[in-house]
């Protein structure tokens, strides 16, 4: 299972790439590889500022959906255009094509909450 | 699922790397390569599900037909020797406690495919009814589930591949008819020209003790036209795209056979009595309140099971039983059932989606056409 070292990580299974105060998400390979054939993706909040740990959008398998939280509190400053039409690009490439959205952060301490990737190995048994 | 019983063939699903699950206490696999491939292969090419969960219940003796006519809702004297049937099971309540497969032997033995989830309470049910006809259970009534595997090789080169394990003609055989064949070296096979995904194909049943290598036997067959074995899942979407009834979801122990649009095998003839048959005339004649329809999703979106359908403005309508994506159309399609006024087809509803009204049309099943 593909863990990156340069990424942060959730115990919902989410990568967050910073880069000073924003943050790239998206959904780890050990996720993709447990949802399936990923058929449908749906962000309704760009532009839209969100609490940490509410929900930023639903993504849809043949046989689930599941919601995903923002792990930090900010603005969804964008959303990955290709996943309206190919929503797969997240069962083949969760760590770049597949990444969902840019997060502008708004309490920076927030990031203490998240995991290394030592950490997350540990929690999926990699 | 230490409690769980194995197949014949979960080794097989393990050692393939296979998802499993626990499903009606059986380990089974979910998915393999994953479900949209395992789709599209077994609609264009074909796939090999280990379906050995169904249940399998012997009727012999003289009264066999008689139970059969009682119990079931299709006209059983119309099987001869090597004719399936598909049927269903009132409950004498105005509902369901199963849809099965009928087979006929010969006029005093007949052997019904039940579903693996009901398998016991099916059992208890035809136990109760032998009973007051005063048949024999263990002699007139036998429960082989335990005993018996089942495979099904399914989409349009199925039986060309498995033509290559047997010297029988199973090309010549008619839809839903069945030959008991010498089949991958393996005497006394019943290969079965039915199947639960649309796409052609047959369905095999064998003792366990016989198994021996058929797994890996079909498996080789069916290398040059390219089988994969197919998983629980794609076996889902494969009978939703066809609109099949998948009982737990959209038959269940509330819904009649009327309603369900399952008036093609619930026959009201003279000289066949069965259980409901006056509550299920009465339903065909004045009409029912609701009705099980397909429908498609015009907008992005994909109901599930228990999502509600409302009209356009927003007042409950109906239920969806059962949703998924179609690997197939790459839109979301379901059965619902529908009050009546809105189960035309062409009707536009809507489909409650995490509290988004989508549109959506009642459509005629299949969903997909080969």
């Amino acid at each position: 299972m593909n863990v990156p070292e340069n990424l942060k990580y959730t115990k919902d299974h989410e990568w967050l790439r910073i880069e000073n105060n924003e943050a790239i998400l998206g959904i780890t390979d050990f996720a993709q590889a447990e949802l399936g054939d990923i058929v449908f993706v749906e962000i309704e909040t760009e532009g839209e500022k969100l609490e940490r740990e509410e929900v930023f959008g639903t993504i849809e398998a043949v046989k689930t959906v599941s919601d995903m939280f923002m792990p930090v509190s900010g603005e969804v400053l964008e959303v990955n255009p290709k996943l309206e039409d190919n929503p797969d690009v997240i069962n083949k490439d969760p760590y770049g094509d597949g990444w969902m959205i840019k997060i502008s952060m708004d309490k920076p301490e927030e990031l203490n909450n998240l995991l290394t990737a030592d950490r997350y190995k540990e929690l999926i048994n990699a | 699922m230490i409690n769980n019983k194995d197949t014949p063939f979960t080794i097989f699903h393990k050692e393939l790397g296979a998802r499993m699950i626990s499903f009606a206490g059986f380990n089974m696999p979910i998915e393999y390569s994953g479900i949209n491939n395992e789709h599209i292969t077994v609609r264009e090419r074909l796939g090999v599900f280990d379906v050995s969960h169904m249940g399998e219940f012997r009727i012999k003796g003289p009264h066999a037909l008689e139970f059969v006519q009682r119990i079931t809702t299709n006209d059983a004297s119309l099987l001869f020797n090597g004719k399936v049937q598909y049927s269903c099971m009132p409950n004498g309540k105005g509902g369901i406690v199963d849809d099965l497969l009928v087979y006929r032997f010969n006029e005093e033995t007949y052997l019904f495919i039940v579903n693996a989830a009901n398998i016991e309470k099916d059992w208890n049910w035809c136990v109760t009814q032998a009973k007051e006809m005063g048949l024999k259970t263990g002699k007139d009534l036998i429960n082989a589930s335990d005993t018996m595997a089942q495979l099904a090789i399914q989409g349009p080169m199925a039986i060309k591949a498995m033509r290559k394990l047997t010297g029988y003609p199973v090309e010549d055989m008619e839809y839903y008819t069945f030959k008991e064949i010498e089949f991958a070296g393996i005497k006394d096979i019943i290969f079965s020209i039915t199947g639960y995904t649309g796409a052609g194909g047959c369905e095999i049943y064998v003792k366990n003790e016989n198994v021996s290598n058929l797994w890996q036997a079909i498996l080789d067959a069916g290398e040059e036209f390219g089988i994969i074995p197919i998983g629980l899942a794609a076996r889902d979407t494969l009978r939703l795209e066809m609109g099949f009834c998948l009982y737990g979801n959209d038959i269940t122990e509330k819904t009649s056979p009327i309603e369900a649009g399952l008036g093609w095998i619930t026959k009201f003839v003279d000289h066949k009595e069965f259980i409901d048959k006056e509550y299920f005339l009465k339903q065909k004649e004045e009409g029912v309140l609701r009705r099980l329809k397909g429908f498609e999703m015009l907008d992005r979106g994909i109901p599930r099971q228990h999502y509600e359908v409302v009209d356009i403005e927003g007042n409950l309508i109906g239920e969806v039983t059962s949703g998924t994506m179609s690997p197939m159309l790459k839109k979301g399609i379901g059965l619902a059932y529908l009050k009546k006024g809105f189960w035309q087809e062409d009707t536009e509803i809507f489909i409650r989606i995490r509290n988004k009204d989508l549109r959506a049309r009642v459509v005629k099943p299949p969903f997909y056409k080969q």
